[in-house]
């Protein structure tokens, strides 16, 4: 038996910024659409702050979203407050946008676990750096809801990469057979490291292995925050009224290195690059929203001052903040210190380093 | 009170601990209509509904990831593992993820999930389901792991590891599923999760043992008391965090120490325990730490098991030799 299938490709500007057709009801709100682009400008500024402290010894390495925010950003504004994000090391525009503050970032990419602590959404789930193992805590989140009958959704969001991976199809495949309310955003940045997409699979597509689960998939273009947020939202909205799991694959490019550790030039030539930036987010979004007449000039020069000024407060109260107590090492591994725990932590405290 | 199997009590500790605690659930391959493949959870579909009681498709690492994404959202899931030779997709999420959420976030989030798994050989079984890897799991951090070694020690520490507020790696031994009954009294009583257990007294030769090796430990101690050595039998159950200080009182006493592990020599949590006797038990030691223990070899399918799995003479052999030392 052979079936045929098609994969939906989403998009509702085109890179220049014209609309491709008529807008869906959410993209057609202004002030979402001004919230939209003021969290992609916040991420991105965030981003190059974060390169840049790690580029001058002040931060760990940083896995940089630049190119990729309005994946980050679309998928969390179509979530509720109460719904649970599962994000991988990629998505601070999401994370952001959640309650995570800058500070709690550049805390957690400067080494310091209390950047894990959100004070905002506090069940949220910390970024995940093995590839695609939040995939299953996704499905207990979303299993936890669906047994306690609440209208919450679990949403995980995934690279390209991660689609290889066997948490992966376990995930998908369990949300599926069991109807859960979970969604899965691939951010598909063609790029694991080194390794294209080409290389990755020899499926056309990442949204067609939805169909295996027995769940929707649709790709999107993951360079258009309204696509990505209606496409999001749809899957989002009917999993909360009981449809079950979806996928939503979308297509993005990676700009910058893998990490800061990484140097990207070893393996991908920099025309590719340049060609990507013709298609990048912001831009496109700008474009569109100086077009309704709803984005000057001034609106521009306003918000990356008030955006940068966020920043620089958050890395200088970062830079500011003074490591942990080495006793917090030991405090928070179990609820109840075993006794062979507390003579090591003695033992650390009394051997610190000189 | 009922006489009771291992695997029976486990099923009862189970059952008391759903019937106590909603959030309690339980999860895994064939656990549901079918009971699980030993009968662990025999009955717990029909008494507690399917909302409880999931049999999950056929995907170890997902079923231990996902216990953990219940765990952190406050319910108390334990997930069977069907055979020990499954669990190797779990460590993943136990040790990237069940032991950490809570130092990760500062407490904000934690996991106090239960992974069972059956362990160890002895029954025939094909291959794939007779390892004992109790000392991978000991040796990630943020994890209790504990082996009971009686229906009665069974029901107890269940109970213990499914209130325990941190994620808990509870192996059965399936060779002592049937082995033996035991008066178990369904008191709703834990058995402490950081305690080791004195089972015989004696003071020539103290035997350390933990899961299936308790029995042989005591089957050699009856046998060394038949030639005049008073072996003490400690059952070290939990084998994260170890008891160390019952196991050393105990050695400075006797001044001899045998210690048995299934599990393969080299790496094993024999060494720990040697190395803690050593550090703060040498002045006592009238003689060399024994260890008896599996081989470092592939456990061996069922025709030659019995060669592999270490027994009452070799403990006796070796305890022996304790005992002749200097």
């Amino acid at each position: 038996m052979t079936h045929r299938f098609e994969i939906g490709y989403g998009r509702c500007l085109d890179p220049s910024g014209t609309p491709v057709g008529e807008l869906p009801p959410r993209a057609r709100q202004p002030d979402r659409l001004i919230a939209l682009y003021k969290a992609m400008v916040r991420t991105r500024v965030f981003d190059a702050k974060a390169v840049a402290l790690q580029r001058t010894g002040r931060l760990g390495t940083y896995a940089s979203s630049l190119g990729q925010e309005a994946v980050a950003v679309g998928a969390a504004s179509a979530m509720r407050p109460e719904d649970v994000l599962l994000p991988s090391f990629r998505e601070h525009g999401a994370q952001l946008w959640r309650g995570v503050t800058p500070l709690e970032l550049f805390l957690y990419w400067g080494g310091d676990e209390r950047g894990s602590d959100f004070v905002g959404p506090r069940q949220d789930f910390p970024v995940c750096v093995p590839v695609g193992s939040h995939l299953p805590h996704a499905v207990g989140v979303a299993l936890a809801f669906k047994l306690r009958h609440e209208k919450r959704v679990a949403v995980a969001i995934l690279g390209d990469g991660a689609t290889s991976k066997g948490d992966f199809a376990e995930a998908i495949n369990i949300a599926g057979v069991w109807r859960l309310p979970g969604v899965f955003v691939i951010n598909n940045n063609q790029w694991a490291i080194s390794v294209p997409r080409s290389r990755q699979t020899a499926a056309e597509t990442l949204a067609q292995k939805a169909i295996a689960a027995g769940i929707p998939g649709v790709q999107v273009d993951g360079n258009d925050a309204l696509a990505v947020d209606a496409a999001v939202s749809e899957a989002v909205e009917r999993a909360r009224e009981g449809g079950g799991a979806a996928l939503v694959e979308a297509v993005t490019y990676r700009l910058g290195d893998h990490t800061t550790a990484d140097d990207a030039s070893r393996y991908r030539d920099d025309k590719e690059v340049s060609q990507h930036w013709h298609e990048e987010p912001l831009v496109r979004l700008r474009h569109y929203l100086d077009g309704i007449g709803r984005w000057a000039k001034s609106d521009e020069e306003h918000l990356l001052q008030t955006v940068t000024a966020e920043i620089e407060a958050a890395a200088t109260a970062y830079l500011a903040t003074p490591a942990q107590e080495p006793s917090s090492i030991f405090d928070f591994t179990y609820a109840m210190m075993p006794k062979e725990l507390a003579e090591q932590r003695g033992e650390c405290l009394a051997a610190a380093p000189e | 009170m009922a006489e009771l199997t291992l695997v029976q009590a486990v099923n009862l500790a189970l059952a008391r601990a759903m019937a106590e605690d909603a959030s309690v659930i339980v999860l895994g391959e064939d656990v549901g209509v079918d009971g699980g493949v030993f009968r662990a959870t025999d009955g717990l579909l029909a008494r507690f509904g399917a909302e409880r009681v999931l049999d999950t498709p056929l995907a170890e690492a997902a079923i231990a990831g996902l216990a953990a994404g219940l765990a952190v959202q406050g319910f108390r899931p334990v997930a069977e593992i069907q055979f020990t030779g499954f669990i190797y997709p779990t460590i993943d999420q136990l040790a990237n993820h069940a032991s950490r959420f809570r130092t990760r976030t500062r407490g904000r989030l934690s996991c106090p999930m239960v992974l069972r798994s059956p362990c160890g050989g002895g029954i025939r079984a094909v291959e794939h389901h007779s390892e004992s890897p109790e000392a991978m799991f000991a040796h990630i951090p943020g994890l209790r792991v504990t082996i009971p070694s009686s229906p009665r020690r069974a029901y107890g520490l269940l109970l213990a590891a499914i209130r325990d507020p941190d994620p808990v790696v509870f192996l059965e031994p399936t060779r002592l599923y049937r082995a033996f009954k035991e008066d178990v009294a369904d008191d709703g009583e834990a058995a402490p999760l950081d305690r080791c257990f004195r089972l015989r007294e004696g003071r020539d030769v103290t035997l350390v043992a933990w899961g299936s090796m308790v029995r042989e430990a005591l089957d050699a101690a009856d046998r060394l008391a038949d030639a005049g050595i008073a072996a003490e039998v400690l059952d070290v159950a939990t084998l994260k965090p170890i008891d160390d200080e019952t196991i050393i009182a105990s050695v400075a006493k006797t001044g001899r120490c045998v210690i048995v592990q299934e599990a393969p020599l080299t790496g094993g949590l024999g060494g720990e325990i040697a190395a803690r006797i050593a550090a703060r038990g040498l002045t006592s030691l009238l003689a060399p730490i024994e260890r008896v223990a599996g081989w470092d070899t592939v456990m061996p399918l069922p025709r030659l098991e019995q060669h592999y799995l270490p027994n009452a003479a070799r403990i006796v052999a070796a305890a022996q030799r304790a005992m002749a030392f200097g």
